[in-house]
């Protein structure tokens, strides 16, 4: 007879609960993996074209913008360029926000049978999300290729870019996840709110044609100095100044902080409300 | 109700023969009067402070152990709280009062398969499960032979599991929850499924393990399976333990009074 006695559950004597999910996390990371695995295989498991659908996607929005604004932004020839790699970005983030809030409703059956960190849900949204932004990078770098944009050693940064990308992507994600479990309503509330957040963000559009005594409001935003440090090295071929990694850093740090906190906070709940 | 104080050192009372213990644990749910479901409702009424639940108790001032290698049955109507017991045993819910404490790894083998995916194959599916119980793949990668051999389908293992029957999921999700011997075993009314000669292959199973050293805890609402197989019992009605102890004559006490 032999029982693990190190492995004690009580009730009473339990970790903050912060700490207790990143345990529990770092103990499933196995089941995150199956997730990500899981999502990528049966989104692609029936379509002809499978993967390649990640890379069509944005190429298409880009030929349609690129057709429809390289004239009225007046971003010179390597708009395609511009635009793709915000693309790619927005895509990222608005699909695992969403993913992450999504999944976590969806899970009850889950959540309600089986212990779990409750987080696996939206961790594996970003995992999901980085698989597809790898493979949206492909086509984005094909068509830098053509067009003779710019590569230089900036792009040795862009893992750092896209790390600090996933931290702000997950708090948010937390967050939403979080709401979502107590209005059901949050899930075509978020939609609007991306739509608007989509078109507040320079994207599309670069801010220099933005007038200067409005820009001001649009550099509120903490996506435009992610989108920033993700798009310079990319687009124009240097590296971002150290006050947007700094803003893009902190604003990464503080969501991820704050999101896990309000997440945990609420995770015992989560099995009586789901 | 249970013999022991509650005034004595907590840690003593939990020593290396008890695998489970409830002390006073309580659940309440907390369900909204009218479904505050929207965004503007939940303002309106939060504002308006008249934001009020429902408390409904599934669970009140249950305490009670149960020992290393016992098999342990829980009995009681619909709605009772067993449940919601075994959920508090898995770590699914946390009391919302009191206290459960557990020894070693659980499996719960509650409503089998309710972590798979049609689209996947049975392999797949095989280790999605076992990262669902905490186990890394290298770990699956090891048992998958067995789990295969145990549930009888190596010959659909790479089939999507949506061209599966239901028995051949059922026996899936059996083989995998119980793997490896786990220190406390729970069973949600799960016996009764698939054909005759694979009941009799889980039954061996779990008492192979039970003679190992397992905890096992049973809710069924069949006495013949309470009585056949467990040394104690509890009877839950509305969340509240009516009797508990020995099998029969706890399982005496709910048939005389269900009876009237």
């Amino acid at each position: 007879m032999q029982i693990n006695s190190g492995n004690i559950y009580d009730s009473s004597r339990r970790p903050h609960p912060l700490v207790e999910e990143i345990i529990s996390l770092i103990k499933y990371r196995d089941l995150v993996y199956q997730f990500v695995s899981r999502s990528i295989k049966t989104r692609y498991k029936r379509s002809v074209l499978g993967v390649f659908w990640t890379m069509l996607n944005p190429l298409f929005m880009m030929i349609i913008l690129t057709i429809v604004f390289s004239n009225v932004f007046k971003v010179g020839r390597n708009y395609p360029i511009f635009v793709l790699s915000g693309l790619v970005l927005w895509n990222f983030f608005s699909f695992a926000t969403s993913s992450a809030m999504g999944e976590m409703i969806w899970s009850g059956a889950l959540l309600n049978r089986i212990f779990m960190p409750k987080s696996v849900f939206a961790v594996s949204a970003i995992g999901t999300g980085l698989v597809n932004l790898l493979i949206s990078l492909v086509p984005l770098f094909l068509i830098s290729i053509i067009l003779g944009g710019k590569f230089t050693y900036a792009l040795l940064v862009l893992p750092l870019s896209i790390i600090v990308l996933a931290l702000f992507t997950l708090g948010v994600g937390l967050f939403l996840a979080t709401t979502a479990v107590y209005f059901a309503d949050m899930v075509p509330v978020y939609e609007v709110v991306l739509t608007i957040w989509f078109y507040a963000t320079p994207i599309i559009y670069p801010i220099e044609n933005i007038p200067p005594h409005y820009a001001w409001i649009l550099k509120l935003n903490p996506m435009y100095y992610i989108v920033r440090i993700f798009r310079l090295p990319i687009y124009e071929g240097v590296l971002p100044g150290l006050p947007d990694w700094i803003i893009a850093l902190g604003c990464a740090l503080v969501a991820v902080i704050l999101g896990g906190l309000i997440f945990t906070n609420k995770s015992k709940e989560y099995a009586y409300r789901i | 109700m249970p013999t022991e104080s509650k005034n004595t050192d907590p840690d003593e009372e939990f020593n290396n023969s008890t695998t489970i213990q409830l002390d006073d644990v309580t659940v309440v749910y907390r369900v909204p009067h009218e479904r505050v479901s929207g965004l503007k409702e939940f303002a309106i009424q939060w504002l308006q402070r008249r934001l009020r639940y429902e408390e409904f108790l599934a669970l009140h001032n249950v305490t009670f152990q149960v020992q290393l290698g016992e098999v342990f049955g829980v009995i009681g109507r619909n709605g009772s709280g067993k449940s919601t017991m075994l959920k508090v045993m898995a770590r699914v819910l946390t009391p919302t009062n009191g206290r459960i404490r557990t020894r070693g790894r659980i499996a719960p083998l509650l409503e089998l398969g309710a972590g798979f995916h049609p689209e996947l194959t049975g392999r797949e599916n095989v280790f999605l499960n076992m990262a669902l119980l905490g186990y890394h793949h290298r770990e699956t990668e090891r048992l998958f032979q067995a789990i295969v051999d145990f549930s009888e389908i190596s010959d659909f293992i790479d089939a999507p599991l949506r061209t599966y029957s239901t028995g051949m999921v059922a026996r899936i999700g059996f083989a995998v929850a119980t793997s490896v011997r786990p220190d406390i075993l729970l069973v949600d009314e799960v016996l009764s499924v698939g054909d005759a000669p694979f009941q009799q292959k889980c039954l061996d199973r779990i008492n192979s393990y039970r003679q190992q050293g397992t905890t096992i805890v049973i809710v069924s609402h069949s006495m013949t399976t309470i009585q056949s197989n467990c040394q104690r019992a509890v009877w839950l009605s509305h969340g509240k333990v009516m009797a508990l102890g020995e099998v029969n004559q706890v399982v005496e006490q709910y048939s005389q009074f269900s009876g009237k």
